[in-house]
Order: structure tokens, then C-alpha cells, then sequence
């Protein structure tokens, strides 16, 4: 990297050493085409373990049935729940990277588009398997989750904040997937017709579905990612608004406030950076993308995981603010046991690692450091967890019956379940950074300096 | 193999040029030739003469029917099909359908815009297009940009075309094909097909016959056969004499129970004297009788009590109920034999309510008096 100042009036180029456009297919294919490295295995052992833990206990789950959890009254949702939002908001990362900063013509966004994009889909899936395992018989789950004429005449509730969540995830999940695979059409392109071997040349074929990068097809393509990325804006903030609500159109105290919907997003898009961020700066080190995946971008992330950050103390302050402000002994009790009751670490731990430790990112040098910003990301991972969980078990625990309260204590289940969705998703990230183009081939094409006409079309580009 | 010529083709590697040579083609009056490049060029559009993508009305379109289609759906569940007061709301609670509805436009939205940009627009899946697996396409998928004009454009003149594409500075060459890869079509009544779908449908119909019929009935999916209650009939480990059914407590009186003072030595028209028929002989009473006795006494004592049923012969007969003896008794002592049994006659008064009793009582009497008719009866 640059030791140089960097002059912000110009647009910074995205890529450092200025490889050609031929280089890069060549760079961003060596992953699928070499066989991988003993690190890609070892990290494969390590994930998979982690996955078959989960294997373990979802099926001992099914057996047993939810009480093989810690839940019961009065916190009737533990990790389950706490797991969904947790990922759910990993989630909004990368559809607020591929959609909203392309919206606002980002072009730093490009090495790291695909790869949000992947991890969004990813994590929606480890999300969903939370919600769905909690409903009990997730068999029957259909029945109660989606509206189609059953033989019981009934249908589903169409007023229910957990019935918009339905809606709001699955359509999250497919807009995700469709966005994904519509900028990987022309990648599968590329490949197809780089591919040495016929069964990635048939399986390319297939996926591009025979893309021609005809500039006729270019035309109606670049419209449609530009509506796409119109919708995914409101679309994604819609998500996690919709999470908000299956909390605060409750009347449990120290859920039901008003600021809960612009809270959780700003979370979620803090999460879902630092998520990024971390299996950024190891993908780049393992593959070498270091010429792709530049400095600039991961200061430019740290920037927004700091802002993110920052909006979400806020949101923690205010929240207590209101509590005292409104009057209301039943809230303030809330608030006031959440920092100091039998909770308490949870809350300063959430503190501490979303609020003070992101706060290190003012300074320029932590800012452009490896090592730190992959710390500092793991922070935000913990802290946004325990967010979730000092929301959904603090305001649970104590009832408004004293002769109610109750502890949560999480069994050896919940656990297994936490670490399978990890394993989960880094298995499926460690599939995907092998087989797929990890890095917007097309895309990254476009941003390089003089792949652009200059529009006089003398020739010299700026 | 046959080739044809499919195009005539020229490779640049600057943005600029591509966009002078588009500019060309289309001042030559072409009108089937394409641009190919491995990524969106700015201005491109405009100098091939391309007109505005029409992609936007279809996703308006689709937004509208998704949107207008859930608020319909919503509303017509809330109001017309499952009416149900959730939190003391109206049924038409319109803005709490709003979540779902904008869920939906949004997802019909991106899929129609998509899936018709695929379908209609690029014409795809198409994988066996002239210009696939060709020197051309491999430079213009890497990072070259060409021209490709088609040899059945109305104008195309082969020398003309690779002239005009030499002028603008690119490297000229030609695409062909074969006719016999790309009119495959493929046969409906191919055994192979036939074979595949057969297979597909054994393979499905298999498939959801284990699902539905055995897969959904393994371990631990039992719906809830497997509870650890006490069925009736079955044993119990909980009790030291092992009976699951218990018997009540001593002394325990069921709620609206009246004792019955008489038991079953007592002689029928002696106790019978002091029971009397709380009911009336109504419609009502007699039909519920009518019912009750075809239950419970016409199995032995015959459809009109006249002690002819199938059971004749099989045990000591039933009687009559058409004797002397039992039209003169009084009403209670029927009432007494139906509670406590005679003779091989088991007691019903746990089957059979002190009301049905009665009701069967009066129907007894009814059917007496049928096959008994006084003569002014029969006027």
C-alpha cells in the first residue's frame, strides 16, 4: 500500500498494481482451477467439526423436542431467537454493499461485492434455521407460516409482526439469491469459456445459461441490476425494520420503543461489516488478493463499521434516556437492571465491544491495519451477539410479577446449535470461495483505469 | 459438416475504437450486428442506435399486480373468508397488511423483471448460439471488444463488411457454424425421453410415498402417539396393583349424582310403586326413548320388546315385553329392572341416564300399547 497522502478529490482507483483485465480472470480463476491448499482443507476439517456439532444437536432436538434448550417461562426465547436476528443482521452487509452502495456508485464496492452478496445468502440460511427449529414441529411449520387453502379452513394472520417476518426473510433470501446469481451470469461466462475441462466447460454452459456479453443484452442487464439494487435498498432495510417489530409491537417492557427499527438496521449493517471484514482479510491473505481487495476498501469498511457503530451506542444511550425521561417506573427498572442486575456482564460486554472498542478506529493507523481491523471486527461479532441476547433475555427475565422472574440458563444444546450455524456458514464460505468466482470478475473489469471510453473518444484516459 | 458463415467479426482492444466502430456499423445502415463486450462500455448504446430497455415497464407491471394482488388476499382473509378480532381491531386493519404487501410487490417485482429479461429478453437458456465456444468469444469474454455482423442482414455484402470494419482499426475475421448443431431439435417420442420421464415419475411418486407414509412416521416424528400418560386398558408401573384405571376415591360423589336407594334383591313392583315417571309422554321424550331402547334393549328384547331378536336360542331367552305381568306393573318398577338387571339382564345405570330411562319407560309403554290396542284405540 501507498505510504503517500491520498488526494480524496480524485476518485481513487479501486485496484492497486494495475493488473490487465486478462491477469485478472486468470487471478480470480486460480482458486477454482488449482487444487486447494492444505489450509483450505484444514480450515474445511475445523468448519465441517463445527457443523457436525450442530448436526448433532439439531437432531437430538427433533428427538427431544425444545426442551433440550434452556428456554422456558419466563424467557421463552433464548438462542434460538437470539441466533436469527444475530444473523439475519450478518446478513444486511451484503445487500447494503451490493445494492445500496452501487446506488451511490461506490466503485470500491467491487472486490467485495460478490463475496457480501454470498454471505448475506449464507447467513439468511443459518438465520432461518433458528426460526424454523423453534416453532417445535417444524414438519407441521408450514401450516402456520405460510398462507395456501388447507383442509382446516384456516390461514394465517396477516396483522402479525411474526407473519411479516415470514415474509419479509423469505423474500429477502430469494431477492438475495437472484441478485447473486444475475451478476455471476457473465463470470459463468468467463469461465466457460476459459474452462480446460469438459465438465467445467458443460457445468459453466449451463450456469451462464449462454451469455453472449452481447452489448444488446449488456443494455436491458445493467437496467435490471439497476432496479434490482433499487429495490434491495428499501428491501433490506424493510428486513430487519420487520425483525424490530416482532419485538417492539410487544408491550414487554425494554422492547416496546419506538427507536427499535433504525437501531437494529444500523446493528445489523455494524454486524454484518465486521462479519465481512473478517472473512475478507482472510480470503485475502489465503488467495492473494491483495492487489483486488485493497487497503483502501478495508479502511473504507472500518470507516462504516465505525459510524455504524457509533449510531448504535447512540441508540443503547438514548434508549436509557427514555427509560428515566418517560416516567415509567416498569421501563427504567428494565433499563437500569439490564446494566447493573444479574446481567450486567452481558450488558458491558455488549457495551464495550460496540461502543468503546470501534471508537480505536478514529486513528488512521489502527484504521489501516490488518491485525487490528480483524480484531476489532471479531469485537463487533461478540458484542452485536450479546446485543442480542441483553435485549431478548434482560427484558424477559424479570416479569412483571416478581413471583415470575427467572433465569435463563443455556443448556449444552443451545450451544451446539450456535457453533453449527458457525460451522454452517463458514463451511458454505469455504465451498463457495473454492468453486465460485469469488470476485466480480465483469464488474471489477469495468472500474480498472481506461476500461471506460473517454467521452470526447480521443483516446487517453484520465 | 457443412459450415456456413454466421458473421463477419472484427476484435478491438480499446474502449474508444469499439464505440467509433459501433458508430460506423450503424451509420452503414446494419441492422442485425452486436457489440460484445466483457463489460458494460459507457455509451455504447447510444452509438449502436439502441433504443431505452423497455425492462422497467415489466417490473412496474409486476409490482403493481403484486402489490394490488396481496392487499386483495390479505384483505379478503381478514374479511370475508376467516374473519377473526385480533387486538380489538377492525377486520380490514389495512395498514397492518402493508408489511406483506410491500414484501411481495417487492419480490414479484425483481422476479418478473428478471425472470423476462431471461425468458423474453435474452431469449435463454440458449446454449448453442453461432458464436459460442468460437476464437471470438473467448477474446471478447477476456478483455478484447468486437463486432459481429450477421450474414443475414439485409445489406450484408461479405467485402463490403470487412472494409468497412477494417477502417475502423480492427482485426477482421469471419464466425461460421453448422446448420446440423443448431436445428437439433429434440424428440418427443425418443425412447430415451420417454425413459427419463417414466423414471422422473417413479422416482417422485417413490419418493413422496416414503415421505408422507413412512418417513413422517419414524422416530421421533410419532405425533405425539408416544405420551407418558396413562391410556385406558393399559397397564401402569405407577400403582403397586398395576391397574392404569383407577377407581374414584370412596365416597366420591360425581357431580349431579343421585343416589338409587334400591338394590338389586329388591322385588320390581314392590320398589317400583314408589318411583314415579318424572316425564311426560312428549314427542320429545318418546323419541329420545325410541333411541335410547333400540341402543341398548332391542339387541335382546327384539325391535318391539316382543323377546325375538337374533339372541333367541343362543341364551335363556329374553322375555317378552308384552306379559301380563310386565304391562301391569307401574312405571317404576321397568325403571327398576332397566338400573339394577334381573336374572342374566345386566344393570344400566351407567350406560343409560335416570332421564333415558324414563324415556325408554314411556316408549315401552307405547309399544304396550300398540300391540295391546283397547278398541278405541283402533277407531
Amino acid at each position: 500500500m501507498s505510504s503517500t497522502v491520498l488526494d480524496y478529490s480524485k476518485e481513487l482507483s479501486v485496484i492497486e498494481g494495475l493488473p490487465s483485465a486478462a491477469t485478472l480472470d486468470e487471478m480470480i480463476e486460480k482458486p477454482i482451477n488449482d487444487f486447494p491448499q492444505r489450509r483450505w482443507f484444514i480450515g474445511l476439517a475445523i468448519t465441517g467439526t463445527m457443523l457436525m456439532i450442530g448436526v448433532v444437536s439439531l437432531t437430538w432436538l427433533l428427538w427431544k423436542g425444545v426442551g433440550v434448550w434452556g428456554i422456558n417461562q419466563p424467557v421463552a426465547w433464548g438462542f434460538d431467537v437470539v441466533n436469527f436476528v444475530f444473523w439475519v443482521g450478518i446478513g444486511h452487509a451484503g445487500t447494503l454493499i451490493s445494492a445500496i452502495l452501487f446506488l451511490f456508485r461506490q466503485k470500491w464496492r467491487t472486490g467485495i461485492a460478490r463475496f457480501a452478496e454470498a454471505m448475506t445468502l449464507f447467513a439468511v440460511l443459518c438465520a432461518v434455521q433458528f426460526v424454523i427449529f423453534h416453532t417445535g414441529r417444524p414438519w407441521l411449520a408450514m401450516a402456520w407460516l405460510f398462507p395456501y387453502p388447507n383442509q382446516h379452513g384456516v390461514w394465517v394472520n396477516f396483522t402479525s409482526p411474526l407473519e411479516w417476518d415470514v415474509f419479509a426473510v423469505n423474500t429477502y433470501f430469494i431477492v438475495s439469491a437472484v441478485f447473486w446469481y444475475l451478476g455471476l451470469i457473465p463470470d459463468f461466462a468467463t469461465l466457460r469459456d476459459r474452462a480446460t475441462t469438459t465438465i467445467k466447460k458443460v457445468t459453466f454452459s449451463i450456469l451462464s445459461l449462454g451469455w453472449r456479453f452481447s452489448n444488446r443484452h449488456w443494455q436491458h442487464y445493467e437496467r435490471a441490476y439497476l432496479i434490482m439494487a433499487g429495490f434491495a435498498t428499501p428491501l433490506v432495510l424493510s428486513v430487519h425494520t420487520i425483525v424490530s417489530f416482532d419485538f417492539a409491537v410487544s408491550i414487554i417492557p425494554g422492547w416496546h420503543t419506538t427507536i427499535f427499527p433504525p437501531y437494529f438496521v444500523a446493528g445489523a449493517i455494524f454486524s454484518g461489516f465486521a462479519m465481512v471484514q473478517n472473512v475478507l482479510i482472510i480470503t485475502r491473505k489465503a488467495f492473494k488478493f491483495e492487489t483486488l481487495i485493497t487497503m483502501d476498501t478495508i479502511e473504507k469498511m472500518n470507516k462504516i463499521i465505525l459510524v455504524t457503530g457509533t449510531i448504535v451506542g447512540y441508540a443503547y444511550i438514548m434508549e436509557f434516556f427514555i427509560a428515566w425521561y418517560s416516567g415509567n417506573a416498569t421501563e427504567l427498572f428494565v433499563f437500569v437492571n439490564r446494566a447493573f442486575g444479574p446481567y450486567w456482564w452481558a450488558y458491558w460486554t455488549m457495551m464495550t465491544c460496540n461502543l468503546f472498542t470501534p471508537q480505536l478506529f478514529w486513528s488512521k493507523k489502527i484504521r489501516t491495519s490488518l491485525l487490528a481491523s480483524f480484531i476489532l471486527a471479531i469485537f463487533v461479532n461478540i458484542g452485536m451477539w450479546f446485543e442480542r441476547f441483553v435485549i431478548i433475555v434482560t427484558s424477559l427475565h424479570r416479569d412483571f410479577l416478581p413471583s415470575s422472574w427467572g433465569m435463563f440458563v443455556p443448556t449444552m444444546w443451545d450451544f451446539g446449535m450456535l457453533i453449527g450455524s458457525f460451522g454452517l456458514f463458514f463451511t458454505l464460505v469455504l465451498l463457495f470461495v473454492k468453486f465460485l468466482p469469488a470476485i466480480a470478475m465483469a464488474e471489477i473489469k469495468a472500474v480498472i483505469p481506461g476500461a471506460q471510453p473517454t467521452h470526447h473518444g480521443n483516446g487517453a484516459s484520465h | 459438416m457443412e459450415k456456413k458463415l454466421y458473421s463477419i467479426s472484427a476484435i478491438y482492444s480499446n474502449p474508444n475504437d469499439i464505440i467509433r466502430a459501433a458508430a460506423a456499423v450503424r451509420d452503414a445502415g446494419y441492422k442485425k450486428f452486436d457489440i460484445h463486450t466483457p463489460y458494460p462500455i459507457h455509451g455504447l448504446d447510444g452509438a449502436m442506435g439502441l433504443k431505452e430497455t423497455k425492462l422497467g415497464f415489466v417490473t412496474l407491471a409486476a409490482a403493481i399486480i403484486g402489490a394490488a394482488g396481496m392487499i386483495s388476499f390479505a384483505s379478503w382473509v381478514a374479511v370475508v373468508d376467516y374473519p377473526q378480532v385480533i387486538g380489538g381491531k377492525p377486520y380490514w386493519s389495512w395498514p397492518a397488511f402493508v408489511p406483506v404487501t410491500y414484501e411481495i410487490a417487492v419480490l414479484l417485482a425483481v422476479l418478473g423483471t428478471v425472470g423476462a429479461m431471461i425468458a423474453f429478453f435474452f431469449k435463454f437458456p440458449n446454449i448453442s448460439h453461432p458464436l459460442h465456444d468460437t476464437p471470438y468469444m473467448k477474446k471478447v469474454s477476456a478483455d478484447k471488444f468486437g463486432v459481429s455482423i450477421q450474414a443475414d442482414d439485409g445489406k450484408f455484402n461479405e467485402k463490403v463488411v470487412r472494409e468497412l470494419l477494417k477502417n475502423t482499426g480492427g482485426e477482421v475475421d469471419a464466425v461460421y457454424y453448422s446448420e446440423e448443431f443448431l436445428t437439433f431439435k429434440p424428440q418427443m417420442f425418443d425412447p430415451k425421453f420417454i425413459f427419463l420421464l417414466v423414471g422422473i415419475a417413479l422416482a417422485t411418486s417413490a419418493g413422496g410415498y416414503l415421505y408422507w407414509n413412512k418417513v413422517l412416521y419414524l422416530p421421533p416424528f410419532d405425533w405425539m402417539m408416544q405420551q407418558p400418560k396413562v391410556k385406558p386398558q393399559t397397564m401402569s408401573e405407577f400403582y403397586a396393583d398395576g391397574f392404569g384405571m383407577r377407581l374414584p376415591v370412596a365416597g366420591t360423589v360425581a357431580r349431579g349424582f343421585i343416589p338409587y336407594p334400591y338394590a338389586l334383591g329388591a322385588k320390581a313392583d314392590s320398589v317400583g310403586k314408589f318411583l314415579v315417571n318424572p316425564l311426560l309422554p312428549t314427542k320429545a321424550a318418546l323419541d329420545l326413548g325410541k333411541k335410547k331402547f333400540f341402543t341398548y334393549c332391542s339387541p335382546c328384547h327384539g325391535n318391539f320388546g316382543k323377546g325375538d331378536s337374533r339372541m333367541n336360542g343362543q341364551f335363556p331367552n329374553p322375555p317378552t315385553l308384552h306379559s301380563d305381568k310386565v304391562r301391569t306393573w307401574p312405571d317404576g318398577a321397568i325403571f327398576h329392572t332397566i338400573t339394577v338387571g334381573q336374572n342374566v339382564m345386566p344393570s344400566y345405570q351407567y350406560q343409560i341416564s335416570r332421564e333415558e330411562r324414563w324415556a325408554i319407560v314411556n316408549y315401552i309403554r307405547t309399544l304396550q300399547r300398540a300391540y295391546n290396542a283397547k278398541e278405541s284405540d283402533l277407531q
